[in-house]
């Protein structure tokens, strides 16, 4: 980037440069900790249940449409939200802690809060690339691919919006939590978020459970996956967009504000 | 300009806990090597925290370069460099790595960056590992990328918070000449806070002694030596301390005040003539064992003017 630009821009790129080429370098693990899981579980549920015969539940007959139809959004919701947590709340929490090693990335010439949001926006472009990721998998694994139509637009609103959410969710959860208890995010919030953020059914299937089905709805994951069945896969019932568009910005900015306020009461006393 | 002005400076942590630093002026001119000197828990942290923009003042103006610290802490941060305690390098970077971005941090190309790396490499003699991971350093070469990343962007003040802890004494001479080289070859104007008295004396222009939040002298070190009246300092080991010892040892003419140790007692005294005689002859009833006489040190400054030892 040339002097052209104004020094904050600079700066700015520079703490991304830094962050792509740690990644790049990291490519392998980035990969595993991406794909392992909807590999896993496009494989189980979509292509070896029906083999084996598991009924009505894998061919999705209790909800309509097919499994494969269900699944593929959700999954994709789960990739760019279980970004958000491994791209900035593991790292920053052990940035912050033990290491300290933020530090100089704090004394460049550039307010606090930008490069909290820089650590979003990048963890954003990881989502991104998450969610591209993994859907030539739960796409092609299952035994009965997917039914798609693809409203271009209102997905790529969706996975960007869901992508910055998902990072200002990490900022929030490793500004707030210790490093030595970095590991209970994983019991207290990826499985509830994951499992309760209607990734493996639609929404619209836990009317037969309305106090789960009202309770789930301050699980911003819900959204996201809702969002992606709108976008990906209209035939299964899903809310409606001006609803899900609304409640991941509001989510989103109120997660941004916290994140970047947690952030730097972390870093300047 | 002074390169660092601080009036009345406050910092209180908690309501209700005392103030780490409590209303202390300071100011150092442009390259200057400063140091700030003082027990742990004396302020010397926090007062470097305020200057370096990661500690909010509860009262009073800190400006670096001009620029003021709260209320323009990225002014502040484009014209310094900051060593903390702590190694704070980038694990997930290569020492090359760490220096090639703190520049683009600061806003440096790719090209010149790359190229400001390959120079501080050779300077600081860490060309050998510049593809190691910073984690495979040993303390001084650590030490000394710090330092190498704390200048790359050619700081007008560097801050170094207590350089040497922790270092073995070969890398503790080590840092000193490569500070020295510094301001030599850039010009620039060091604060560094330390609790090794004698490495103060040694390095440092001028220097203020804190205690308990305030700055209890400042100055050379020369001019603090000679601000306490003592010319002299009678150390003195004995089988039996007692207090009717001290007093004796306290009545000898030109003997300003005495300090029981752990094996005997410190006399200072502002006059000589014949102080070694008088002092032997006073203790030989006691089991004198050793007696040796000192020029006064910056230690006999801080204890003369807080009353006990250094807390390291």
């Amino acid at each position: 980037m040339n002097d052209a630009f104004p020094l904050p821009v600079r700066a700015f790129w520079g703490l991304v440069v830094r962050d792509s080429r740690v990644l790049a370098r990291e490519a392998v693990s980035f990969a595993l900790r991406t794909l392992m899981n909807p590999l896993l579980f496009v494989f189980v549920f979509t292509y070896v249940l029906p083999k084996v015969g598991g009924g009505g539940f894998a061919t999705g007959a209790a909800t309509g449409p097919r499994f494969a139809t269900v699944l593929l959004p959700g999954l994709i919701a789960v990739s760019i939200f279980f970004q958000g947590i491994a791209a900035v709340a593991l790292p920053l929490s052990t940035e912050l802690g033990a290491t300290r090693e933020i530090e100089d990335r704090l004394m460049a010439p550039i307010a606090i809060w930008v490069v909290a949001l820089e650590k979003i926006c990048f963890s954003a472009v990881q989502s991104i690339i998450a969610a591209c990721a993994v859907f030539p998998l739960v796409y092609w694994i299952p035994a009965q691919p997917p039914v798609i139509t693809f409203n271009w637009p209102l997905l790529v609103l969706v996975v960007v919006l869901a992508s910055l959410t998902a990072g200002s969710m990490g900022l929030v959860l490793g500004t707030i939590v210790p490093p030595r208890q970095i590991g209970l995010i994983f019991s207290i919030v990826v499985l509830p978020v994951t499992f309760l953020g209607c990734v493996y059914y639609p929404w619209a299937a836990l009317s037969a459970v309305r106090w789960l089905q009202i309770g789930v709805l301050i699980n911003p994951l819900v959204y996201v996956s809702e969002g992606l069945r709108a976008s990906l896969t209209p035939g299964v019932s899903h809310m409606q967009v001006p609803i899900v568009l609304g409640a991941i910005v509001v989510v989103l900015v109120a997660l941004t504000w916290l994140g970047i306020r947690t952030f730097t009461r972390r870093v300047i006393t | 300009m002074n390169a660092v002005e601080i009036r009345d400076l406050v910092k209180q942590y908690e309501a209700d806990a005392p103030r780490a630093v409590d209303g202390i002026d300071l100011d150092i001119a442009d390259g200057e090597l400063f140091g700030l000197l003082g027990p742990n828990g004396a302020g010397k942290t926090t007062t470097v925290g305020v200057a370096t923009t990661r500690v909010r003042a509860t009262r009073g103006t800190v400006r670096v370069a001009g620029a003021d610290a709260t209320h323009d802490p990225v002014g502040v941060k484009r014209v310094i460099g900051v060593v903390t305690q702590f190694n704070t390098l980038d694990r997930a970077c290569t020492v090359r790595e760490n220096l090639i971005y703190h520049c683009r941090y600061f806003g440096i190309g790719a090209a010149s960056a790359r190229a400001r790396a390959d120079e501080l490499l050779t300077t600081f003699v860490l060309a050998d590992r510049r593809d190691a991971n910073v984690s495979e350093l040993s303390g001084g070469m650590v030490q000394r990328l710090q330092i190498a990343r704390a200048i790359a962007h050619r700081p007008h003040v560097l801050f170094l918070d207590e350089p040497t802890a922790g270092l073995d004494p070969q890398s503790r001479l080590a840092l000193w000449s490569v500070l020295s080289d510094l301001r030599t070859r850039e010009g620039i104007t060091i604060l560094l806070t330390t609790h090794h008295m004698e490495e103060a004396d040694a390095m440092c222009d001028r220097l203020a002694i804190m205690d308990a939040g305030k700055i209890l002298v400042s100055g050379t070190p020369d001019e603090l030596k000679r601000s306490v009246g003592v010319d002299t300092i009678v150390e003195l080991s004995v089988d039996t301390m007692n207090e009717d010892l001290r007093t004796a040892l306290a009545a000898l003419p030109g003997v300003s005040s005495v300090e029981i140790t752990d094996h005997g007692a410190r006399v200072f005294a502002s006059s000589t003539d014949g102080l070694m005689a008088r002092v032997v002859e006073t203790a030989t009833g006691n089991g004198l064992r050793d007696v040796s006489l000192t020029a006064p040190t910056l230690e006999t400054v801080f204890i003369t003017l807080t009353g006990r030892g250094l807390r390291e």
